[in-house]
């Protein structure tokens, strides 16, 4: 499931609007299991890079105030249907994830 | 003498993981982890995790930037906030909510063909203002809007 995320993204008149989820749980560290009362150890993405063609156009820093499954949408200029579009994550164990999508 | 033997097999083993380990840390892009804003996303008051974060300078209020989320969320624990600015040259966006643990929930670097622009979904411990703060042009921008939470995200 580490490597589970949806992207869309499609280009209109000179602009890519890109939409993703990545499924993560995005655990605070701060909440307690509600049957053992024990914390529950943190677990979020710190990072993300968002690729266009291999050239980063946006970089998360997240911290653990992001919802679970973290949703990002936002725009940029110069690209094309057809162009590589990828997704890079790293969280706070060390793990990653990635996916490439094409511009639609 | 078998006793010794099984010390050096456990050294043995012990040291195995430990490469395992290490050549794991060096797959794993450690120039942006280095990036990471530790600091910033630790600290419990708004303020210090905004000097962490962006430096010393104060925000200035701004109506070039829109900050959309509910003005009632149900759940505290997903709430979408869209960040729309329309300032020139915009270097980063980043989201406050004050009330929580880690008051920083998300920064952006923006690229210079990124447009002032970005939705997210965030947790909201409680009833707050989610405050979003732009640099553009080396200056920092500052908007907020509050959001009435009826029932908490963060812990349980």
């Amino acid at each position: 499931m580490a490597n589970k995320m949806k992207i869309r993204a499609f280009a209109e008149k000179g602009k890519t609007t890109v939409k993703a989820i990545i499924f993560h749980p995005m655990e605070t560290g701060l909440r307690k299991d509600k049957k053992t009362g024990k914390t529950i150890p943190p677990h979020y993405i710190t990072e993300v890079n968002c690729m266009h063609n291999g050239k980063t156009v946006l970089k998360c820093n997240w911290g653990p105030g992001v919802s679970k499954n973290p949703f990002v949408s936002f725009r940029f200029s110069g690209a094309k249907t057809g162009d590589d579009f990828k997704i890079t994550w790293v969280d706070n164990t060390g793990k990653t994830g990635e996916s490439t999508s094409k511009i639609g | 003498m078998k006793q010794q033997r099984r010390i050096l097999l456990k050294a043995g083993m012990a040291a195995g993981t430990l490469a395992v380990a290490a050549s794991a840390n060096l797959l794993t892009p450690g120039r942006v982890l280095a990036a990471w804003p530790k600091d910033a996303f630790t600290a419990k008051k708004l303020p210090i995790a905004q000097e962490a974060l962006l430096g010393k300078e104060t925000a200035t209020n701004s109506d070039a930037i829109k900050v959309k989320a509910p003005d009632i969320a149900e759940n505290g624990a997903v709430v979408s906030v869209t960040v729309n600015t329309t300032l020139p040259a915009v270097e980063s966006i980043s989201i406050f909510v004050p009330v929580n643990a880690f008051p920083l929930s998300a920064s952006y670097d923006m690229s210079s063909v990124t447009d002032g622009f970005i939705t997210g979904r965030f947790k909201l411990g409680k009833t707050t203002d989610v405050v979003a703060i732009v640099k553009s042009n080396g200056k920092l921008y500052t908007a907020k809007k509050p959001v009435k939470v009826t029932l908490g995200g963060c812990g349980g």
